[in-house]
């Protein structure tokens, strides 16, 4: 065990636990924000989407260890309220099922836009292709980012 | 509430109370004949009236609140049930609060999701509701004014004078009309009146949804809640022998390390107690990286079981299944149902002399097609909450059917049927997957054990090894041709392990005069689970494929062809028990035969395939547009036709038709479990393939047939066509028809 001091969503928490723990198991079991979501532990599915100093990642394959003084941003601070344009949008399309891959699906989503503010098609689908839906509302996704890049953009 | 077979007086239908502190509330149970899905008629373990309960509360400061009867798991049920509640109860539907009811409480009796049926079995019931309270609001008004009802209206929330200009708040009025006779006659708005059905509304959870908020079974806390995970043995036809814990008791948060054994033995399963792997090792510790990694370190000697006997069923329908010993692998199986073929099989319907049009015929066109093993694979890994104490076992699950869970839970807990308090969670998706409960008696059991709160999580390799998969299937269709091209006699086999996917009664049967349908089974000791619209999703490719080409044979127009057929068999059926409506299906060809511009498409290159198909009391249709790009199919747009009757939240039912349509494509192409020794060779997404965004179609354009029919239910009948839809299509782009499921295998090839 060892402990960690973290920024997440601009706070700062502390966290004694085995370095080797996902920061995606510290964020849902020790700091309880539970909006980042298992999927497969792997990788390949991004339902753990979070941001590291902006960047989108999968939480599920970062050690606490290796986060040091780098910012961790979850589904949780995206928006102080779900108004980032990226989360407007997902309720404007209606997009969720099951709801369970958004978050992943909507901090990739953002991360998009933050590089590429008014991405092609092929972009988003090439971006997002980490990214997997099982209730299949991958047209909805799309529609929803260009929709919120546009709101940005305008 | 007593049971009946729909005789039930309104009076004991509806119950109204008074709600403590003001209000009035509404309970009212249903009954409705399930028409039972596959799964369900196999088990004959419903083949009873459904009843459900549920609420309606309006407090006196105006808040009214509608819980939702079934489990939500993104078919949207949450939002388009109370929409059925409000519409008849004349309220502001933005102003509703919707909770999820709980399950086994004084409020709620039965609820089930699966089917195709919410809808379809709501249907009357809430409406009936909503129109009670309504009814009983106004009443209340017109006694306090001194009015007649005739002069009354309810509009939003409030019952008006309009004369008088005089208006009360349902909240206001609640408390004296909860207090009336609840009234023997209601009025139901007629089909096609209607405000709020029909009008595309939001799903109600959504900004819980995008904000990350706590919905989930994975997501739920209690406190002093430890974290389990049960490993399962690696291969089907393997048992545990024994195992050493000693390393893993040593690791860091590890509480206990034991053995349960998740039915009893001679338990006699009811129909979804589907469970391979009984005895399971159970590593207990504080968080999941911890029990992750000590699960590691328990040494699990597995052995290859003999066969055994499963009992199963209640009363009539009570039955000795023996499982197969043997570790099964996916080329034998194909082996296995190619020798089948080769041999009668079961006779499940027989029109005409098929012999003998056959043995007269100048030309026999006869493909085989196949499909492997599919797993779920929901995006929330199964997970069940469990905190059994003397005075209750409170569960939070994520589960289609919590009524059929109770016999398995009373019987393999030991604990009687009061004591349940069963939270709903919402699911991260089921599709069928998670109609089979056992993980919430794995939970219950730890938790006796630990005499503790626990959460039982499965990783994603432990959800895609331990079974409940959709059949693996194999059928030949074929068609005798006279010298006149004129098709003359149909004949349909095949089977699958372990069950076959013949439905001998659906089209193109009454269409022929000679026909022909055989089944067989090939036992296995793999488990197989309902798989959204269940043996549908494969019969459908193969029928839908194989007439497409022979529409090609005889020189005519697929979507024609299908008419043609469907016109001749309205008008002079073939055989009995035919199970489709021709008017319906013929619907919708011709609606996406307009929408689709099929004669004259707007980009003159495209290749498009179609399929129709009925399942589940509905009718859809679609057309796809394909080309190839470096050797791999791109999906363009696809027009789709549905007729479900009316549409009650056609927001949600065009997101669940677009979703069928991506589950299907993602299936049809890259879906499949492998099997080598009894170990399921895909483990997690790394190896199994789903389909990704830029494999999704461009845009989907959905198209309802008008109606006033009452809803016939959409979850599963837009998906089964789709998979030949696709296959169709891709034989326009490549000119190679593929019949072996998934078709990546054979692309890849060349």
């Amino acid at each position: 065990m060892a402990k960690f001091k973290l920024k997440i969503n601009s706070k700062i928490f502390e966290v004694d636990v085995d370095p080797s723990t996902p920061v995606l198991w510290v964020l849902r079991d020790h700091i309880n924000l539970v909006g980042t979501k298992y999927g497969c532990g792997v990788g390949s599915c991004g339902a753990c989407t979070i941001h590291l100093n902006g960047r989108s990642l999968r939480s599920c394959q970062l050690p606490v260890s290796a986060v040091g003084v780098q910012e961790i941003t979850t589904i949780e601070g995206l928006s102080e309220n779900g108004e980032h344009p990226v989360q407007k949008a997902w309720i404007e399309q209606d997009v969720a099922q099951c709801g369970y891959c958004q978050t992943g699906q909507i901090m990739t989503a953002a991360a998009l836009l933050k590089t590429k503010p008014n991405p092609t098609d092929e972009e988003i689908d090439s971006y997002m292709s980490g990214n997997i839906c099982r209730c299949g509302t991958y047209t909805r996704i799309r529609t929803a980012i260009k929709s919120a890049a546009k709101s940005t953009t305008k | 509430m007593e049971k009946s077979n729909n005789t039930q007086s309104r009076r004991s239908f509806l119950k109204v109370t008074s709600i403590t502190g003001g209000g009035m509330m509404i309970g009212f149970s249903w009954l409705a004949n399930l028409i039972p899905n596959a799964a369900i008629a196999a088990t004959a373990a419903t083949k009873d009236w459904i009843e459900l309960t549920g609420f309606i509360k309006i407090f006196p400061d105006n808040r009214i609140v509608i819980l939702s009867p079934n489990p939500e798991f993104g078919q949207n049920v949450m939002t388009s049930l109370p929409m059925m509640i409000a519409e008849e109860l004349e309220v502001d539907w933005t102003k509703i609060t919707v909770e999820q009811g709980d399950y086994d409480t004084p409020r709620f009796k039965r609820q089930f999701t699966g089917g195709s049926q919410a809808m379809r079995m709501a249907w009357k019931p809430l409406r009936t509701a909503g129109a009670t309270a309504r009814t009983m609001l106004i009443q209340a008004a017109a006694n306090e004014w001194n009015i007649p009802v005739a002069e009354l209206t309810a509009s939003n929330g409030f019952v008006i004078h309009k004369a008088s200009n005089k208006s009360a708040s349902y909240g206001a009025l609640a408390t004296a009309a909860s207090k009336l006779t609840t009234p023997e006659k209601i009025n139901l708005k007629k089909n096609g009146e209607f405000s709020l059905i029909g009008t595309p509304q939001k799903n109600v959870e959504g900004s819980k949804v995008v904000t990350g908020k706590s919905l989930f079974t994975m997501d739920y806390k209690h406190e002093g809640m430890l974290i389990a995970m049960a490993i399962h043995p690696t291969a089907f036809g393997m048992k545990l022998k024994s195992f050493d814990a000693t390393e893993a008791l040593k690791m860091p948060g590890i509480k206990d390390v034991f053995e349960i054994q998740v039915y009893k033995d001679g338990y006699v399963k009811a129909g979804f107690d589907t469970r391979t792997f009984n005895n399971l090792v159970v590593v207990v510790g504080n968080t999941t990286w911890e029990v992750m990694n000590a699960r590691k370190k328990v040494n699990i000697q597995w052995e290859v079981f003999q066969p055994y006997k499963e009992f199963a069923g209640a009363g009539n329908n009570k039955r000795e299944d023996t499982i197969p010993a043997g570790l099964e692998s996916s080329d034998e199986h194909l082996k296995q149902m190619y020798e089948k073929q080769k041999v009668p099989g079961k006779i499940l319907r027989k029109d005409g002399e098929p012999e003998a049009a056959f043995a007269k015929a100048k030309k026999i066109i006869e493909k085989t097609y196949s499909a492997p093993f599919l797993a779920h694979n929901t995006m929330e890994p199964i997970s069940c909450f469990a905190h059994i104490t003397d005075e209750k076992a409170l569960f939070v699950a994520p589960i289609q059917i919590p009524e059929m869970m109770k016999q398995s839970i009373t019987a393999n807990l030991g604990i009687t049927a009061d004591k349940i308090d069963m939270k709903l969670a919402r699911m991260g998706g089921g599709f069928g997957r998670r109609a089979y409960g056992h993980y919430i008696v794995e939970a219950g059991l730890i938790s006796q054990k630990m005499k503790a709160p626990i959460k039982l999580i499965y990783t994603r390799e432990d959800d895609m090894t331990n079974g409940v998969y959709r059949p693996s299937y194999m059928v030949t269709y074929k068609a005798a041709l006279d010298e006149k091209n004129n098709v003359t006699a149909i004949h349909i086999k095949g089977g699958g392990i372990p069950e076959n996917a013949i439905h001998e009664n659906r089209f193109p049967a009454g269409a022929f005069e000679n026909y022909l349908a055989e089944g067989w089974d090939i036992p296995s000791n793999i488990t197989i689970g309902a798989f959204r619209a269940p043996r549908s999703n494969f019969i459908a490719s193969a029928e839908q494929s194989f007439l497409d080409e022979l529409a090609e044979a005889i020189g005519k127009d697929p979507i024609d062809y299908r008419i043609e057929l469907l016109k001749k068999a309205k008008a002079n059926p073939v055989g009995k028990n035919n199970e489709y409506d021709a008017d319906r299906y013929i619907g919708v060809l011709e609606l996406v035969k307009e929408k689709s511009n099929w004669g004259n498409p707007k980009n003159k290159n495209a290749k498009r395939g179609v399929a129709a198909y009925f399942c589940h009391n509905s009718y859809a249709a679609h057309v796809l547009e394909l080309s190839m790009k470096d050797g791999q199919p791109v999906v363009g747009n696809i027009v789709s036709a549905l007729d479900c009757g009316v549409v009650v939240n056609p927001e949600g039912a065009k997101n669940m038709i677009e979703g069928a349509i991506v589950d299907g494509i993602g299936n049809v192409l890259y879906g499949g479990l492998r099997f080598e020794k009894g170990v399921p060779m895909q483990k997690n997404f790394n190896q199994y393939r789903m389909i990704r965004m830029k494999e999704a179609p461009k845009k989907i354009d959905i198209h309802f047939v008008q109606n006033n029919i009452d809803p016939t239910g959409l979850g599963e009948p837009p998906f089964p066509p789709i998979f030949a839809a696709f296959a169709n299509a891709l034989y326009k782009a490549t000119g190679k028809r593929h019949y072996h499921q998934p078709f990546i295998n054979d692309l890849n090839k060349g």
